[in-house]
């Protein structure tokens, strides 16, 4: 389903990501691990369409994400959920409006977001937040928000990047203990993270970049620190 | 389509309410470039009567010799009109000079006496020609000088006044380009400000259009509401523009009156009142869906 072929990202003359390929088969939970400036953020915001690799290609699905221009990127995100550690929701919406913004941009009938964004909410564990704004949630909820954002267009692929960074270690818990659920009902999960506890407890795929180098990949792997 | 127009429209009544302080500043900037716009165009119109007045009061009489006969002088009348410089031409009898030269004298003893001495009717028959432009007078006055009429025109007024009316007609000239210019330079520095306020009111909304764009949403998605803000913006502009415009036209029309008696300009506000909110409409507007159009376009390719 998604698949790195060669991929390379420079700026300058500084080499970011060098000569990476790997691929994502469908349902599958795959930990990205390194240290900071690894290379695990460039490679998913190529993946996304965020940055274009300077050479390789980046195929996601029917989608030869390099090739792709601003007009067409919409399209391909409606594909994914994506999470990141400062949870990007809008701050002037709700915890429900944010959820029913992804479901509106993607076009879903008012019937359907009535039903949906509720229970996803409720699944996230966030009942009773509904109309809170994002400035009235903790963290924790924030990023249960942003999860529920993600999950709520039943996406092809969830690409969380550094989910917990900025979570106490509870919060933490819950929200991968949510990622693995929602990989179990099928939707595959990339993970960037450079939290040991997690990686070893999880026990999945591990993709280990360092110094923007894939040096390992490794099914139910561990994080090992060069 | 609809579901996404309404949906687009929610947005930007959302984002209008939410953001009201930004709003009402922005709102605040847009209605002084509208107060300027609108004050431009009384100016205008206040500016074009005076000089449509003045511009009446000039026009160049021919007097012609005595004893011309009347069908030759009707002749030069009707060829007079042929002209496409000239406005309109009044054929003054001997007799209908008289009457007028009485009327306007009425109690001057003096004068009454005089004519009474002299007998005979002393006046000319003339013709009262007036151009469409000032500048016209010059051509008018040439055709006047042709010599197939120097057998029936005793005097052209324009010889004696040329340099009375070439100074007015300049005068009206750089009166109204001087209007213009200023118009354009004031309306510019109205629209520039209001610019720069939308460009700051769509700034501090430049990571919410990153995030509206990560969770898949298409430019026009994303365009949409700022539009219709700008919409606002212009429309809440226009609006109050008018309103508070209104006791000003009010107070300032008798000094204006006093000035120029013809001018009455609060009655020309009222009569005028729905065009002028059209103008104020399509500029205010103008300003705000452009300026967020072209600010937005700079968050979306960045």
């Amino acid at each position: 389903m998604i698949t790195f072929n060669n991929v390379s990202k420079r700026y300058g003359a500084n080499e970011v990501v060098r000569d990476v390929s790997f691929k994502i088969n469908p349902g599958e939970f795959v930990s990205l691990v390194g240290r900071s400036g690894a290379g695990k953020s460039t490679l998913i915001k190529m993946l996304i369409g965020e940055e274009l690799p300077s050479k390789g290609r980046v195929i996601f699905g029917q989608y030869e994400v390099n090739k792709m221009n601003q007009s067409e990127l919409p399209e391909l995100r409606r594909h994914m959920g994506i999470i990141f550690q400062d949870f990007r929701l809008l701050a002037k919406k709700t915890a429900y409006e944010n959820v029913v913004f992804a479901m509106e941009v993607a076009g879903r009938p008012q019937a359907e977001i009535d039903e949906i964004t509720p229970q996803v909410l409720d699944l996230v564990g966030l009942s009773g937040k509904y109309n809170n704004f994002i400035s009235e949630l903790s963290g924790g909820e924030k990023q249960r928000v942003a999860i529920a954002r993600a999950m709520v267009n039943h996406p092809d692929v969830i690409v969380a990047d550094e989910p917990t960074g900025n979570l106490d270690p509870i919060n933490t818990w819950g929200i991968i203990n949510l990622l693995t659920k929602i990989n179990e009902l099928g939707t595959t999960v990339i993970l960037a993270t450079h939290n040991k506890d997690i990686v070893n407890q999880i026990e999945k795929r591990v993709l280990s970049m360092e110094d923007g180098r894939l040096i390992r990949d490794e099914e139910k792997g561990k994080y090992i620190l060069v | 389509m609809l579901t996404t127009l309404y949906r687009i429209a929610k947005y930007g009544f959302q984002n209008f309410l939410r953001n009201y302080l930004v709003s009402i500043a922005t709102i605040l900037v847009l209605l002084l470039a509208v107060v300027v716009f609108e004050s431009l165009i009384l100016f205008g119109v206040v500016g074009e009567k005076a000089i449509s007045l003045v511009q009446d009061k000039i026009d160049i009489s021919v007097d012609f010799l005595e004893g011309t006969p009347e069908d030759e002088m009707l002749k030069l009348k009707s060829s007079l009109e042929g002209l496409q410089e000239v406005k309109a031409v009044e054929y003054v009898s001997k007799d209908e000079a008289l009457k007028r030269f009485k009327d306007k004298h009425p109690e001057d003893s003096d004068i009454s006496k005089a004519l009474e001495e002299l007998g005979d009717n002393p006046l000319r028959a003339s013709l009262n020609i007036k151009a469409y432009d000032p500048k016209d007078y010059k051509a008018v006055a040439a055709y006047l000088g042709n010599e197939s009429f120097k057998n029936i025109i005793e005097n052209i007024s324009y010889n004696q006044n040329q340099l009375v009316i070439d100074r007015l007609a300049k005068i009206m000239d750089i009166g109204r380009q001087a209007g213009f210019v200023l118009t354009l330079l004031l309306a510019t520095v109205a629209s520039v400000v209001s610019f720069n306020t939308i460009l700051l009111a769509i700034y501090s909304n430049k990571d919410e259009i990153g995030i509206m764009r990560l969770v898949g949403a298409s430019n026009a998605f994303i365009r949409g509401p700022y539009i219709v803000v700008g919409v606002i913006y212009g429309l809440s502009a226009a609006l109050i523009g008018v309103l508070i415009t209104a006791p000003f036209v009010y107070l300032i029309s008798p000094v204006i009156k006093v000035l120029i008696p013809e001018m009455n300009i609060w009655s020309y506000f009222l009569s005028h009142i729905f065009g002028i909110f059209g103008y104020n409409l399509l500029f205010a507007v103008t300003i705000g869906v452009v300026s967020s159009f072209i600010v937005v376009r700079r968050y979306l390719k960045g």
